[in-house]
């Protein structure tokens, strides 16, 4: 493409632009993992007894399943075995005393976040959209609690909620997805530190989008936070993700649990864009992103909707799913997953029809450039008792050249007889002609490019919420930066 | 405007264009006909930049500079246009958006400000009245599910809201229906000017009588074998091809024999 190949390159290199460092001195839990470890983060949490003998059962299950060789392998990615020895567990920023206002978060952290768009700070907050900020393993700063607090929503920190609301999280906590649920559930189990939690009273519709921005900074460690979700009766709650990393030539684990809770007639949105450092163009380092994500639809009526966008980390290991458990309940996943340069990617979702009248629907696009793998997979059950369940999945790939790859991976087990599932799969490659008809009308290449993929993944696209998918938008662009030339 | 000489054109190792010359100046329209598979839309695409050809000789010279030189996308914001014999659908990409992208890159290139969604909106829709479009065209995708005839009005909306200089239509007419072929051919007259080149590709005469072409060309075997006024496509019309090429065969042969 003549004249286009300087501002390509140009592209490319600046493409992954939240890869800087902030200096800041923290708190490290010594290298490696025991059961001194799970012991030293719960003591540094202050949390109470039950919560230590939950992390302590959920470290020995753990411990079981590394010795049985249970990690999993049945996903299209490859890495070297990853040594849990290597990795620190716990890495807070030094700070002095008990904040008592957002005023006295490090400025070095309030200065981070601004550079990745996210202001903390009082007169700059994001309108109409409340964040938790969590800074390697613990969380930094939330914002419009107060106001949150006016309609009974309470969003804290996880750290903060096993304090102020231990009932809460004893009763929700491990119910959606149980400690030994697997591998890295029951390793995040044992380790997690900090994450977001969240609880929607009966009848409140939440009044502003609730989000929460995770950052990995210092070297060598893993982030392994958890979320809380509860939506009580009636009620209905819009929340949002976004995360980043420096760039390092190493990898870095990621392994989150995010649980969410759905009663009579509530409604939950959970959209999350997902930009974890995903290595260089020869694919030196990135993060291991290996997270579960499940809802509960627990009442009638109730819906959880996944949507992602997930356009980083070197390999990505994710399957939001959802437990159609309350009659007439429904569950939605719509995902966008991109591999360039070295990415890997296996995601899909698995949707559990229990309870009658149910229906769910998938929406898959997969995108592949350089040598990306880029895997859908997915399970619909509808379990015997699932009633007149329904399903509906479509799974389209994109693929761009010829050395990537797109696999779909579709598992379906019917149990009940009047169930409909309808899959409908496609792959195309992104066609020559289009890029011309784009160009020939005075369109950039790589404008085009970007405008060809963004009307592939519209679908998706338009369940985000408004800002969040001019970024998505912004995101895929410079993810596919130097696909094509 | 535009001049092609000794214009030698092949794909991957087969040539296809084997030696055209033609001159266009402004405010001509030229008419270009000939059998199928004779390098009328080779010759079209190989203008508006397309890739995939590669130039074995010759030159081409637009608006006084090399051509060969430019980007498609900056063939296109030089003001060549190209509309389609097979405009390609693009899923999920709005078509005023589409529109508008294109407009403004235009603009930008002008140095003149982006225009805004309002008064975009304002003249797409007049530009769509002239074409009796229906406005709902305007939310579908770019050509996604368009109906044949419904492809080609969308290439000429395009042209009449981008304003080029030199208008390449190839096969405009295949597809519409009789008041469609009016419409369109009306949309394109309305774009003559006499700073404006025009290049018709056409198997028809019947479009021919809607657009009055200044001159008519016949494309066979890569070359342009007849050339002369619009009479030549009522002849052509009467007579088919057969005859050029037969003079054409001899001509050659004569060609051939004084070298
Ligand atoms: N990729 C290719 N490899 C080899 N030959 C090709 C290729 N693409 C096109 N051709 C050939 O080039 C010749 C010219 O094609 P072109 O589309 O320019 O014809 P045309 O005059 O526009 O025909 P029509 O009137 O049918 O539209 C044809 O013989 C076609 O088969
Ligand atoms: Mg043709």
């Amino acid at each position: 493409m003549t004249g286009s190949n300087a501002s390509i390159r140009e592209l490319t290199e600046k493409s992954y632009q939240y890869g800087f460092v902030t200096a800041i001195e923290s708190d490290n839990a010594p290298m490696g993992l025991s059961e001194e470890i799970v012991r030293f983060i719960s003591f540094k949490k202050n949390e109470p007894q039950w919560l230590l003998d939950w992390r302590l059962k959920a470290y020995r299950q753990w411990c079981q399943l590394l010795e049985n060789e249970k990690e999993p392998m049945w996903a299209k990615v490859h890495h070297p075995k990853i040594d849990f020895n290597q990795i620190i567990y716990y890495s807070a920023p030094k700070q002095k005393k008990q904040l008592a206002s957002l005023d006295e978060v490090d400025p070095e952290i309030l200065a981070t976040y601004e550079k990745l768009g996210i202001p903390l700070r009082e007169q700059a907050k994001l309108a109409n959209v409340a964040v938790d900020a969590v800074f390697d393993s613990v969380s930094v700063a939330t914002t419009f609690k107060d106001r949150l607090a006016k309609v009974g929503v309470i969003f804290c920190s996880f750290s903060e909620a096993v304090q102020k609301h231990p009932e809460l999280v004893q009763k929700y906590l491990g119910s959606v997805v149980p400690a030994g649920d697997n591998f890295y559930a029951a390793l995040n189990s044992a380790v997690f530190s900090d994450g977001s939690f969240c609880y929607i009273p009966k009848g409140v519709r939440c009044p502003m989008e609730l989000s929460t921005y995770f950052r990995i900074n210092s070297a060598n460690t893993g982030q392994f936070e958890r979320t809380l979700l509860i939506a009580e009766e009636s009620s209905y709650v819009s929340y949002l993700e976004g995360c980043t990393a420096p760039m390092r030539d190493e990898n870095q684990l990621h392994a989150a649990v995010v649980e969410l809770i759905a009663l009579d007639h509530a409604e939950i949105k959970y959209s999350t864009v997902q930009n974890w450092y995903p290595g260089d163009e020869n694919g030196k380092g990135g993060i291991y992103n290996f997270v579960t994500k499940r809802g509960a639809c627990r009442g009638k009526k109730s819906k959880i909707s996944w949507t992602q966008v997930e356009t980083g980390s070197a390999i990505t290991w994710k399957y939001p799913s959802v437990i159609l458990q309350g009659d007439d309940s429904v569950g939605e996943f719509y995902s966008v997953a991109v591999t360039n340069h070295y990415q890997q990617a296996d995601t899909g979702t698995k949707m559990i029809h229990i309870g009658k009248n149910t229906s769910s629907t998938i929406i898959s696009k997969g995108i592949s450039a350089g040598h990306g793998q880029n895997s859908y997979r997915g399970l619909v059950r509808i379990q015997k008792g699932a009633e007149n369940a329904r399903n509906y999945s479509q799974c389209d790939s994109l693929i761009f050249g010829n050395q990537g790859g797109a696999h779909t991976f579709p598992y379906i087990e019917v149990k009940n007889n009047s169930a409909q599932v309808e899959h409908e799969a496609s792959t195309s490659k992104i066609s020559e002609d289009q890029l011309f008809y784009c160009r020939q009308r005075g369109i950039a290449t790589e404008d085009a490019v970007s405008m060809i993929v963004n009307g592939f993944c519209k679908s998706v696209f338009r369940k985000l919420p408004m800002e969040f998918a001019v970024e998505a938008q912004k995101l895929l662009g410079v993810s596919l930066e130097g696909a094509i030339g | 405007m535009l001049e092609i000489k000794k214009l030698h054109v092949k794909i991957d190792e087969t040539p296809i264009l084997k030696g055209i010359d033609l001159k266009v100046n402004a405010g001509e329209v030229h008419a270009i006909m000939g059998p199928n598979g004779s390098g009328k839309s080779t010759l079209a695409q190989f203008l508006a930049g397309r890739e995939i050809y590669n130039v074995i000789s010759g030159e081409v010279t637009y608006q006084g500079k090399n051509l060969l030189d430019l980007s498609a996308e900056d063939r296109a914001l030089a003001g060549i246009f190209l509309a389609f014999q097979y405009p390609v659908e693009i899923p999920g990409v709005n078509n005023t958006y589409f529109l508008k992208a294109a407009l403004n890159a235009k603009r930008k290139r002008q140095g003149l400000p982006e225009l805004d969604a309002v008064d975009f909106l304002k003249l797409v829709k007049a530009k769509m009245a002239h074409l009796k479009m229906d406005e709902k065209f305007l939310q579908r995708g770019v050509n996604e599910g368009f109906s044949g005839g419904e492809k080609k009005r969308n290439e000429i909306l395009q042209m009449a809201i981008l304003e080029p200089h030199l208008c390449i239509l190839d096969e405009t007419d295949s597809g519409l229906d009789i008041d469609a072929l009016r419409i369109v051919a009306e949309g394109v007259n309305a774009l003559r000017s006499p700073d404006r080149a025009m290049i018709v590709v056409t198997h028809y005469q019947r479009l021919l009588d809607y657009i009055t072409p200044d001159f008519v060309h016949v494309l066979a075997g890569g070359r342009i074998v007849k050339s002369g006024g619009k009479e030549l496509a009522l002849l052509l019309e009467e007579k088919g091809y057969s005859w050029i090429l037969e003079q054409d065969k001899h001509s050659s042969f004569v060609a051939g024999a004084s070298l």
